[in-house]
């Protein structure tokens, strides 16, 4: 059990006019190594949420636990849970300034007190993880497009060897490839080092494909938790929400309502392609092709 | 001649060092020729570094070409005389609404390219009420950009440009930093203003499912116009697009799939409806007892 969150409840501005609350009773455990969506529309509480999960904003009400230990009790070292926590933030590319890409993903590391051979040694690290190759290393971040500097960023936070990676929508503005490039080595990364992950994004359709859970939030509340399937099979709830299951979820739905017998928890191209050519087959007749 | 033209249109970025040498010329545009027609909705595609937004920075002279000519209602936008006139008649909004608002309240931030020109008082205070109007934001107007979502803040901003009388709106990836919501609200505004004020759209994204509704899809690739048709054209050339880095709604690629494994099925399907009665018409030829009545 690596993250365990119970009755969380906070509270901006609390005693004054502007009081909103944005998280309500949130509980939940995620363990060590699931690969965790986090769904909501904007407003819903999710950057609240992972704000509280590396001790960044304390609650108002309720705990966090981090491997069995309240983070904010007396004398708990938040700057080694941050060590341990990463968060990436949106945009993270705003956030680089070193003169060149090995210097701004080495800050990190040094911060932590190791010694200048290991800082090196954990900044490639970094940046070969996010296939960033080395001609790239002396470059002055600026100068790189903004796919790239977006890995320079993650590599920053993993540098920090962290063992929960957080990510909010780190895709936000890249084009297809450059999406598909940044959760493929997340989902590597996820894999390789069974580093925990959480994925903050819109995009159903990279959710189904990506999580092993979602997290469904909604007016600070958590509304649905369960593997995408389950949470995909509540599509009409989730538009209630302003959220939506991914585009061929629907079609599935649309063909059911037609008379077609086809699994309804299908949720990627992959699985419908399947089983709609599983229809358009007569039983018996395509058996031996 | 349409209401933009570009004629063999070359851009180069030159980058120089400290005297004045130059260091590194990258060609961002490279031959281009294009005709817009007025009143029409043209969504421009292309992976980052394509060349779109260079291009789309040409049609209001924030840049103007290295080579070749762009003309804006028959204005060359080289000439420096008709710079406020071309801004005049083409506005844009860009990525980021939080860069693009500058008044306290949303009224002003409306009124603020009016006043610029210097239209009269009276008329900015209508254009203000119409702008706000066209993009459904009357109700916010007393209100701070900054208490606004995203999709508002971009509306806010493309009634700005709106108050401008503009003929053409170009959008720089306006629903980029938007949630789904905010998306679908920008959209459905600029699809409103295209038809209803027959403004001419020229919408710049990465998201396929906002361009099934334009009237013709440009794709770009290394500077130059590499697909240019309709979405169905476009879309039923799947495996190209693929190769230009770009990605097909989710029903395209699912069709296009099927297709594949023999499904017969047409070409460039963009909608769930359509995909969902083409299908149904397949089955009903290759197993029509599978059509039993609706599950319960």
């Amino acid at each position: 059990m690596a993250i365990k969150v119970e009755n969380l409840t906070f509270i901006y501005n609390q005693g004054t006019a502007l009081e909103q609350k944005a998280l309500d009773d949130v509980s939940f455990e995620i363990p060590d190594g699931q690969f965790v969506g986090l769904i909501g529309h904007t407003g819903s509480g999710k950057s609240t949420l992972i704000q509280h999960l590396n001790g960044l904003v304390k609650p108002t009400g309720g705990k966090i636990l981090y491997n069995g230990e309240d983070i904010c009790g007396e004398g708990y070292n938040l700057r080694q849970l941050r060590s341990k926590v990463g968060l990436v933030f949106q945009y993270p590319e705003h956030q680089l300034f070193e003169v060149d890409v090995i210097s701004d993903v080495c800050y990190g590391p040094r911060n932590l007190g190791l010694s200048e051979e290991e800082v090196h040694a954990r900044a490639e690290d970094a940046l070969r993880l996010v296939g960033m190759k080395e001609k790239y290393w002396d470059q002055s971040p600026f100068e790189l497009s903004g796919g790239q500097k977006r890995r320079v960023a993650i590599a920053g936070v993993l540098a920090m060897n962290p063992e929960v990676l957080i990510l909010d929508e780190p895709t936000a503005g890249l084009d297809p490839r450059g999406r598909d490039e940044i959760l493929d080595q997340i989902e590597m990364l996820h894999k390789e080092r069974g580093m925990t992950t959480i994925l903050v994004s819109h995009s159903m359709e990279d959710m189904a494909r990506y999580a092993d859970r979602l997290l469904v939030m909604n007016h600070g509340k958590k509304a649905f938790d369960g593997t995408p399937k389950e949470v995909f099979r509540h599509y009409k709830e989730l538009e209630q929400m302003g959220l939506a299951a991914p585009q061929v979820t629907y079609v599935v739905h649309a063909l059911r309502e037609r008379g077609l017998e086809i699994d309804e928890d299908i949720t990627t191209v992959e699985e419908a392609r399947d089983a709609l050519l599983a229809v358009l087959r007569r039983p018996g007749k395509d058996q031996h092709a | 001649m349409g209401i933009i033209k570009a004629e063999k249109l070359i851009f180069d970025y030159i980058r120089r060092d400290e005297e004045e040498n130059i260091e590194e010329v990258d060609r961002a545009i490279d031959d281009l020729s294009v005709d817009v027609e007025k009143g029409s909705f043209v969504a421009i595609l292309g992976h980052n570094g394509s060349g779109k937004s260079t291009l789309a920075k040409h049609i209001n002279a924030i840049l103007v070409p290295t080579e070749g000519t762009v003309w804006v209602s028959d204005m060359d936008t080289a000439d420096e005389s008709k710079l406020w006139e071309i801004r005049k008649r083409a506005g844009m909004v860009f990525q980021n609404p939080d860069n693009q608002i500058i008044g306290n309240v949303v009224e002003e931030d409306v009124g603020f390219g009016p006043e610029n020109i210097g239209v009269p008082t009276d008329d900015i205070w209508k254009r203000v009420d119409e702008s706000l109007e066209a993009v459904g934001m009357t109700a916010y107007r007393y209100k701070s950009p900054n208490k606004l979502s995203g999709g508002q803040k971009q509306r806010v901003a493309i009634a700005g440009v709106m108050a401008m009388r503009p003929e053409c709106i170009v959008l720089d990836e306006p629903t980029a930093m938007l949630d789904p919501n905010g998306r679908k609200e920008v959209i459905r505004t600029v699809r409103e203003l295209n038809q209803k004020e027959g403004i001419t759209v020229l919408l710049i994204t990465h998201y396929m499912e906002e361009v099934i509704h334009a009237d013709r899809v440009i794709v770009m690739d290394e500077g130059k116009i590499v697909m240019d048709g309709n979405p169905r054209e476009i879309f039923s050339r799947v495996e190209e697009l693929k190769g230009y880095r770009l990605d097909v709604p989710q029903v395209t690629e699912l069709a296009y799939e099927l297709r594949r494994a023999g499904a017969d099925l047409p070409e460039g399907i963009l909608s769930r409806e359509e995909f969902v009665e083409s299908f149904i018409e397949a089955v009903s030829k290759t197993a029509p007892e599978k059509l039993h009545a609706p599950m319960p």
